[in-house]
């Protein structure tokens, strides 16, 4: 039903990966990378999981995208550090997992085309899970980010004592 | 009879334009299409003509606050001035600095204006008035929102200038920090009407006790604290007084903008309005009742014109305090943020709690102002710096 859609959003998804592989300077593949991002968060968008697009955005381009730009700013010098030139070993691995993947698809029993139905995953059903069936896994999640932000906090504290 | 006219003549516009004839018998998809094109240019022109009489009141007001006239010379008290700035923008020189990062200054700006527009897409403007109903609207906006911070970093590393860079590192620390506030302050909201649907929040808003206290959060306690809390940094967000370190003018030119001129210039000046106009619409929609009337019997005035009376309420405070309040420093900024602000927001989450398990009643309401205060008055306690010893003066002999 959504086939224009599909195709059009699946090439720019494709292409903006791809540029975000193979441009040099980095700063732009980081730009790509969140473009590709964008994409995935569309595909979600017509699959009808409406959450999970929008919480796409907000994790991936709104902190991860903010994260690798920031640390390419910190770390980045100007001379091109990057390798040019067609790597085996990179080929390989990538050929490797594709077909891994192929083998997985390709056993699976039903692989039909028409899905079945799925109702719309709404917010306040994704909310009952998690208070509901998901309650413990959300609780130790909590914990440890709790933990990690701590954690973040002593780290910089400390390096501010030493200047 | 007449109220309901008018509160709907919108919507029955929209109803009866999509019904010509022309469009009978058209597809689906077609009849679609043309209602979201409908939409699209309802919000852009009248957030555009909003944002030309904003930019000559807010003129006008600044002038009037520090004792002076305002832009008065273009047509009746200066009325046409937004005009002759569009004009005088659009026909200036766009200069791009040799060594920038063309394509990265480029996008920049239309990135920001991209996600100020789709920001203003999901809130409800009046009854049977939201343009893109959505289910999860609130997380919406704000996803849309957390896409700002790269759009201008990409202005301030597309610039290749050191004010620009320094500008987009203060604006970007600034609202990574203030983001987190906004967003739990929305929170006991969401809690409290059990959805993240902007429609649904403002029809739990909808009831009056005794016929003329409204049901607005802003009249609990926990609503409040978080309104002010979610007001300050929808200032922090949208760059303004007292928090515009990433574009102060005596320290760093203008911030990521300084690269920029002519029309580009203008993007960022209408991404900033735009956005102004998103966040305090969003306010209205989660603590001021969004659309509803103060009164039961005022709401035979439309809804959209309650709506558009207490934006502007909400932008002019915004301006008042720009004519009013000092730039910041950037570190008493960032403190505020994660000492205080954050600390109060999840005390809001808290009051909220309790206020809900006391059947939204008095005691509620007051056990949820003691949680309130308590927190405040602690923080404050805690945050307050120590004193500084008298200042000796030093004269020569």
């Amino acid at each position: 039903m959504n086939t224009p859609s599909f195709i059009f959003i699946s090439v720019l998804t494709l292409a903006a990966a791809l540029a975000a592989a193979s441009i040099k300077k980095l700063i732009h593949a980081a730009f790509c990378l969140v473009a590709a991002f964008l994409g995935m968060a569309a595909f979600f968008f017509l699959l009808g999981a409406e959450f999970l697009g929008l919480v796409q955005i907000f994790v991936y381009v709104g902190a991860v995208a903010v994260l690798i730009v920031f640390t390419i700013l910190l770390t980045h010098r100007e001379e091109e550090t990057a390798t040019t030139g067609f790597k085996w070993s990179g080929a390989l691995i990538a050929a490797a997992i594709f077909m891994g993947l192929l083998w997985t698809i390709l056993q699976t029993p039903n692989l039909s085309t028409d899905a079945p139905l799925i109702e719309p995953l709404t917010v306040k059903k994704i909310g009952e899970v998690l208070m509901t069936d998901y309650v413990w896994p959300l609780q130790c999640i909590g914990l440890l980010l709790t933990a990690a932000l701590i954690g973040g906090l002593i780290l910089v504290k400390e390096d501010r004592d030493e200047s | 009879m007449t109220g309901e006219f008018l509160d709907q003549i919108f919507v029955s516009t929209k109803q009866w334009l999509l019904s010509l004839s022309f469009l009978r018998g058209a597809p689906d998809w077609l009849i679609q299409i043309a209602s979201s094109l409908l939409n699209i240019s309802a919000v852009l022109g009248v957030f555009l003509l909003l944002f030309a009489l904003i930019s000559v009141l807010e003129r006008k007001i600044l002038g009037r606050i520090q004792n002076r006239y305002g832009p008065n010379r273009v047509g009746p008290y200066g009325l046409l001035q937004p005009a002759a700035d569009g004009i005088k923008l659009l026909i200036k020189e766009d200069i791009v600095p040799l060594r920038a990062d063309k394509v990265v200054h480029f996008l920049a700006p239309i990135v920001i204006a991209a996600a100020a527009i789709l920001a203003l897409g999901v809130i409800p403007y009046g009854r049977n008035m939201t343009p893109f109903v959505i289910d999860g609207g609130i997380l919406f906006f704000f996803a849309v929102g957390s896409t700002n911070e790269l759009a201008v970093f990409m202005a301030g590393w597309g610039s290749n200038n050191k004010f620009s860079m320094l500008g987009a590192m203060r604006a970007i620390a600034q609202m990574v920090s203030y983001e987190l506030p906004l967003i739990i302050a929305v929170l006991p909201v969401v809690m409290v009407v059990g959805s993240l649907s902007p429609d649904v929040i403002v029809a739990a808003q909808g009831k009056y006790t005794f016929g003329f206290l409204p049901h607005w959060f802003v009249f609990t306690p926990w609503g409040a604290a978080a309104f002010i809390l979610f007001f300050v940094s929808s200032l922090v967000e949208s760059n303004r007084t007292p928090f515009d370190v990433p574009e102060g003018e005596s320290e760093i030119v203008a911030g990521h903008m300084t690269e920029y001129s002519g029309f580009k210039y203008a993007t960022f000046f209408l991404a900033e309005y735009f956005g102004m106009f998103a966040i305090s619409g969003m306010a209205v929609t989660l603590f001021l009742g969004g659309w509803h009337a103060p009164i039961r019997w005022l709401e035979v005035v439309p809804s959209y014109i309650w709506f558009f009376g207490k934006l502007s309420v909400l932008l002019f405070v915004f301006i008042w305090i720009r004519g009013t309040l000092p730039r910041m420093r950037v570190d008493q900024v960032m403190g505020f943020a994660w000492k205080f602000m954050l600390p109060m927001a999840f005390t809001c989450i808290i009051a909220a709690a309790v206020w809900h398990y006391q059947a939204h009643g008095l005691a509620g309401w007051l056990w949820s102002f003691a949680v309130v205060a308590i927190a405040y008055f602690g923080l404050s306690r805690l945050v307050e710096k120590k004193k500084f010893a008298a200042r000796t003066y030093r004269f020569a002999e």
